[in-house]
């Protein structure tokens, strides 16, 4: 597992979830911090691709061996696309939670929302 | 002790193939000497005491008098007299109030120990050659106890564990066991934490207090008749008697998931019975659990629906233990 990191180009909600947002659309995920108090994911059940995300309400679980958590949005929209790797690779996850380790692909239906999200160091800030 | 050191599967896929070391130093100890010591246990726990030979260890639960089950226990006969019974720890001060107030009726003296040991369980096919390579001499066979020195600290090493593994545990002063530890470490034995210590005890369906055994339930649904002997008379054992006789309402059984998902205690079973304990297994790489279910849906291979936060999850029944070294 890597070492803590929080990029800069991404937003963050207190739930610890992040989202890349790029124009009308959004990559969601969760944080360094949620992966390492999770521990090793071991499944990952997504949504179906049409589900209809509310921010700050839960649209799908992650299960790792100690427990099952929440997934948060971050933002509102529409799932366009889950990440099918990680049916068979859910340690993903864990390895690589920015990048390989992405949930699902929204189109967001208030861009708007994203002013109520925090930068790296904001969110960094609410972790100590 | 912590959840876990370098994570879940690690640590329990090193106890599976290695040896690894967890500290257990939370669980209680009751000592219990006297010329009635043996009575005053036959009295108590569920086995048959007469069947513990001195340097042995032998595994029973303690029933309240409706045949309900207070704490499961294991306890080593020191000597013709004297006994040494581990408790969990959170029902160590009921159990030791209960000791105390029957104790009152035997020649028997029970003594509060829990400050005076420190405990750590080192598991895993190489656990007993690795604690060799430290000890002064032979160390206590699987079933039995005995005084050693290891890395230069005595101890009482005892051949029992809470991982289907080959193993001891050692009962030591808390004020060296950190010396025990370091060197236990230092011959290679992995550092494990309360996280593989559950997935371990789950995957060879050894009870956990608290989820699958309790004070409403009996040793009989629970699939602890085996170390049940209702004819030494011990408290409870009518009703337990009675449980054995006309057959439990609801058996616990080991079942694994099919599919993805993860059962967890509480989950309710379709159709009747609850789940107990749930994880998933690190060696079967799927979720696995136990439950109570209705006498007549217990035979293995039945299937099982279980409802897991809202979603059902497809089970089956298995045999125990789920896992065993042919795997």
């Amino acid at each position: 597992m890597a070492d803590a990191s929080y990029p800069e180009d991404l937003l963050y909600h207190a739930e610890h979830d992040w989202a890349r947002v790029d124009g009308e659309e959004a990559t969601f995920g969760i944080t360094w911090f949620a992966q390492d108090s999770l521990g090793e994911v071991v499944f990952f059940d997504p949504p179906k691709v049409g589900t209809a995300v509310s921010k700050d309400t839960a649209y799908t679980e992650i299960e790792s061996v100690k427990a099952v958590s929440d997934v948060v949005a971050p933002l509102s929209g529409e799932v366009i696309a889950v990440n099918e790797t990680l049916a068979d690779a859910p340690e993903t996850i864990n390895e690589d939670p920015y990048g390989e380790g992405w949930l699902v692909r929204v189109r967001l239906s208030d861009p708007a929302e994203q002013e109520a999200l925090l930068d790296a160091a904001a969110y960094e800030a609410t972790l100590s | 002790m912590p959840l876990q050191y370098a994570g879940i599967r690690a640590e329990h896929l090193a106890v599976r193939a290695g040896a690894g070391v967890f500290d257990v130093s939370h669980m209680g100890q009751i000592e219990t000497c006297g010329p009635q010591a043996f009575d005053l246990l036959q009295h108590l726990l569920s086995n048959d005491v007469r069947r513990l030979p001195e340097g042995g260890a032998q595994y029973s639960v303690l029933c309240n008098e409706r045949g309900g089950v207070l704490d499961d226990l294991f306890t080593y006969r020191l000597a013709e007299e004297h006994f040494l019974t581990v408790t969990n720890a959170a029902n160590h001060e009921r159990d030791l109030a209960w000791f105390v107030r029957h104790a009152a009726q035997f020649d028997a003296d029970v003594v509060d120990r829990r400050d005076n040991f420190a405990m750590l369980a080192v598991q895993g096919p190489q656990a007993r050659a690795l604690l060799g390579r430290l000890a002064d001499g032979p160390l206590a066979s699987r079933m039995h106890c005995s005084l050693a020195t290891i890395a230069g600290v005595p101890l009482l090493a005892c051949g029992t564990g809470y991982t289907g593994e080959d193993g001891l545990e050692l009962l030591v002063d808390p004020d060296r066991a950190g010396e025990v530890w370091d060197a236990v470490v230092a011959a290679g034995a992995v550092p494990a934490g309360l996280g593989a210590r559950d997935t371990l005890r789950l995957e060879v369906c050894f009870h956990l207090y608290g989820n699958d055994l309790s004070e409403d339930r009996g040793p009989i649904e629970a699939g602890l008749g085996w170390c049940c002997r209702e004819q030494t008379g011990f408290i409870g054992a009518e009703a337990v008697a009675a449980v054995r006789a006309a057959g439990p309402a609801q058996k616990l059984v080991a079942f694994e998931i099919v599919g993805p998902g993860i059962a967890r205690q509480g989950n309710a079973v379709i159709g009747g019975g609850v789940v107990t304990s749930g994880t998933f297994s690190p060696c079967l790489e799927r979720g696995i659990g136990m439950a109570f279910v209705p006498a007549e849906r217990a035979e293995p291979e039945t299937e099982l629906e279980i409802d897991v936060r809202g979603t059902t999850r497809s089970a089956v029944v298995r045999r125990k233990p789920l896992y065993s070294k042919e795997h």
